[in-house]
């Protein structure tokens, strides 16, 4: 059984370790004065300003070739990075999708044109990019999408409607799931990927209030937009096959397992305040610990995994169920814990913080892949379907 | 790690350390247990004495000995696959833990007794002798190492007074006050508790993994409604779920083996032994969930190992101390968790 007997204990090597001190230095800085509960939103916190610091630093677009503007590091170098960037919660979150999936996604599949135009201005920080995949009724089932595009003289003629499109409003792009042949029935066949300029006649989008009171998910319509013919990434009816491998990949990632650190990590600040802390809180706090650790080192081992060319699918997807139901677990334990004092002082920013992620921490295991869709792809890797 | 020790434990352990091996050593046990210990093991289990000695020609027991001490030289952090696989086998004599105390002995310039030792952290003085309950293996012992205060104190079995245990294999013990002045004493150089403790997370990891891939061949072969169980998508749920426990706690067990020479990290055995614990109980719970009323029957071997995971679990301390342990070096610890989780997870061996 080499998917639960293969992932050895290791650590990330010298060479990604490298930046880790400047990059800590940056954060220091540029979070100061961050409130901890607006810092808590990190990978949705949207801040443009502080992506083109980013892109000036050469912290964006780390592994991307340099002539397309990229600084040819390793991956490990880029997950310490990201890794601290989200343990300060710094707000990631206007160019996180086009740094981590829509400009790779271009360079695996796009064309010579696509890969100068549209990657070097993600490697600066000035160009964002959202994911069209979910529609209304193909959330889970995405071959079902309906959204379509028909090839006209122009390009292509695209009408339907996307949904839940993460920060769609403040997005340049959008790489579309699309229907391009074939009818819904036909399922994953003639599916294809789209760039579409947000920017163009009939395209409208329109922000949804999630539950925290924030607005970072969109209704997007197209109402006969017209795409050049060169808005299609990669071959026509390939779509499922390079969505499925795009998803894969952004499983195991620091991101499913620091959603809830800045919480933790002020809760941990203030059981410090503590004459003498709860025996449960101390307790709580190692529990959290003991299995954010192991997952970690699984994160880890699994990068390695990636960076030597493998394909962890299956591992990847036991480290994100796991993260994110770990993620989704810290602020609920600690409102336990918190509320179990008597008539003690909890400093308000900490009730901030704790609001703030109880109310966001449904989407942790949504986003990315229902649990449920992840256990099915677990038991699959496991032979049983 | 030396790939051959391995290769061959696992030849050993797969012809001499088989479900009905576990089963007879445990059934003659059984049936002497009340009985005074002995030192001659023949006498308590002629299986357990013929297993161990395989063990003992093989050199198992010495791994953890330097080279010019006749053994190999291992450290924890190779000791792991070792334990691993005595996990995997549902290994009834407490070799892992005679591993570990040869190790100290030696390095405590001991010389190795003859025979199995098992452990005792929590030596207790009572009216002039020593006690202990629940000494794991020590009705197929003859030693125990055990800790009181500083020290660490190698005791006979058969020099004392025993009565039964919750778990057969196992027994409470009592030595006379003059058996502890006459035994070898030396100062203990770590903690007796965290070094089973990490043992015992390697022990768990290898049977999470047995528990689960014998639970994942039920679910193929089963059928119910015209397929195989492992087709529905509940079942499928719960396999995915005891997949994720199993690699969770078979990294957490690595990270409690994690160290160069025969004396673990306790931080580190904190997040072992907390995260082991945790799964044996959702792993053995999902594994009998799936296997239905089989899987309940003592004919069927899957309780060899359930009944180990909540055995190891009981051992050495609970989720619960450990949690507590690592929650306090946490709080200590001050500045970012991260950094206390990068000074967990990251192997020094590739540095
Ligand atoms: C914060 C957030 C940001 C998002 N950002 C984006 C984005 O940028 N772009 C984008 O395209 N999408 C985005 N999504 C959408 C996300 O990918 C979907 O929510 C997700 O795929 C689930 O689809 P659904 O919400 O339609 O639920 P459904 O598919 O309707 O599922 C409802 C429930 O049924 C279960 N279920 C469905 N099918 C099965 C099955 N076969 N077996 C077992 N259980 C099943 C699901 O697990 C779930 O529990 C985002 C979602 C959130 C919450």
């Amino acid at each position: 059984m080499t998917i639960l007997n293969g992932l050895g204990l290791t650590r990330i090597p010298p060479e990604g370790e490298a930046l880790r001190a400047e990059v800590r230095a940056f954060l220091q800085d540029a979070v100061k004065d961050i409130p901890a509960h607006i810092r808590a939103k990190s990978w949705s916190g949207y801040d443009p300003a502080f992506s083109r610091r980013l892109g000036e630093k050469g912290w964006l677009g780390m592994t991307f070739p340099t002539a397309y503007g990229g600084h040819a590091q390793g991956a490990f170098a880029r997950y310490v990075v990201v890794e601290e960037l989200l343990n300060f919660g710094a707000p990631v979150g206007s160019h996180w999708i086009a740094e981590r999936q829509s400009a790779p996604l271009i360079l695996k599949y796009g064309t010579e044109a696509q890969k100068q135009r549209y990657v070097p201005p993600v490697a600066r920080g000035e160009s964002f990019f959202c994911i069209g995949m979910s529609e209304p009724n193909a959330g889970s089932d995405l071959a079902s999408v309906r959204t379509r595009a028909v090839p006209n003289d122009a390009g292509w003629l695209l009408n339907g409607q996307k949904i839940w499109t993460t920060n769609a409003q403040h997005c340049q792009y959008m790489i579309a799931l699309v229907r391009t042949s074939g009818e819904a029935a036909d399922r994953h066949k003639g599916l294809s990927q789209l760039i579409v300029d947000l920017n163009l006649p009939g395209v409208t989008v329109r922000p949804i209030e999630d539950m925290s009171g924030d607005s970072h998910f969109c209704e997007v319509f197209f109402e006969n937009v017209q795409l050049a013919p060169d808005a299609l990434v990669g071959a026509e009816g390939q779509g499922w096959e390079q969505v499925t491998a795009e998803l894969a990949f952004e499983r195991s990632g620091p991101e499913r397992l620091f959603s809830s650190v800045v919480l933790f990590d002020q809760w941990l600040a203030f059981l410090r305040t503590e004459a003498t802390p709860r025996a449960e809180s101390l307790r709580l706090a190692g529990q959290i610990l003991t299995r954010l650790a192991p997952l970690r080192a699984l994160s880890v081992a699994v990068q390695e995994k990636l960076v030597q060319g493998q394909s962890p699918i299956v591992e990847a997807a036991l480290v994100k169920d796991q993260g994110t139901v770990l993620e989704q677990y810290i602020p609920a334990a600690i409102a336990d814990d918190l509320m179990a004092r008597e008539g003690a002082a909890i400093p308000h920013e900490l009730m901030l913080t704790l609001n703030y992620l109880t109310l966001v921490s449904p989407c942790y295991t949504l986003r990315g892949g229902t649990r449920s869709i992840l256990r099915g792809m677990i038991a699959r890797g496991l032979g049983l379907r | 790690m030396d790939h051959l020790i391995i290769d061959a434990l696992r030849d050993v352990l797969t012809g001499q350390c088989t479900p009905a091996i576990v089963r007879a050593i445990e059934n003659e046990v059984a049936a002497h247990n009340g009985c005074a210990p002995e030192t001659d093991l023949t006498k308590i289990s002629a299986t357990a004495a013929t297993l161990w000695q395989q063990i003992e020609d093989t050199g198992f027991a010495d791994l953890l000995l330097p080279e010019d001490e006749g053994g190999a030289g291992l450290a924890l952090r190779d000791a792991f696959a070792v334990w691993d696989l005595l996990g995997q086998h549902a290994m009834p004599l407490p070799l892992a833990e005679t591993m570990l105390a040869r190790g100290w002995l030696v390095a405590a310039g001991v010389a190795v007794p003859q025979g199995a030792i098992a452990l005792a952290p929590h030596l207790l003085v009572e009216g002039g002798g020593v006690g202990t309950s629940g000494v794991r293996g020590a009705r197929v012992a003859q030693w125990v190492l055990g800790q009181h205060g500083g020290e660490l104190v190698l005791l006979p079995v058969a020099g004392a007074q025993a009565s039964p245990s919750i778990f057969v294999l196992d027994a409470d013990l009592r030595w006379k006050a003059e058996t502890l002045v006459s035994a070898t004493r030396v100062p203990a150089p770590a903690s007796l508790l965290v070094a089973q403790a990490g043992l015992v997370s390697a022990l768990l990891a290898g049977s999470l993994l047995t528990t689960f891939e014998s639970t994942l061949n039920f679910a193929n072969e089963r059928q119910q409604f015209g397929r195989p169980i492992g087709k529905f998508q509940a079942i499928q749920h719960e396999l995915a779920v005891m997949a994720e426990h199993v690699s969770a706690a078979r990294m957490a067990a690595q990270i409690a083996c994690e160290a160069g020479g025969v004396l673990a990290d306790p931080l580190k055995v904190a997040v072992g032994k907390a995260r082991t614990g945790e799964a044996a109980v959702e792993v053995a719970s999902l594994a009998h969930s799936v296997h239905g009323a089989i899987g309940f029957t003592t004919e069927f071997d899957l309780q060899l190992f359930t009944r180990r995971l909540h055995l190891w679990r009981q051992t050495a301390g609970s989720e619960s101390y450990w949690q507590l342990q690592a929650g306090q070096a946490l709080v200590a610890a001050g500045g970012m968790s991260l950094d206390v989780i990068r000074q967990i997870t990251d192997s020094t061996a590739a540095a």
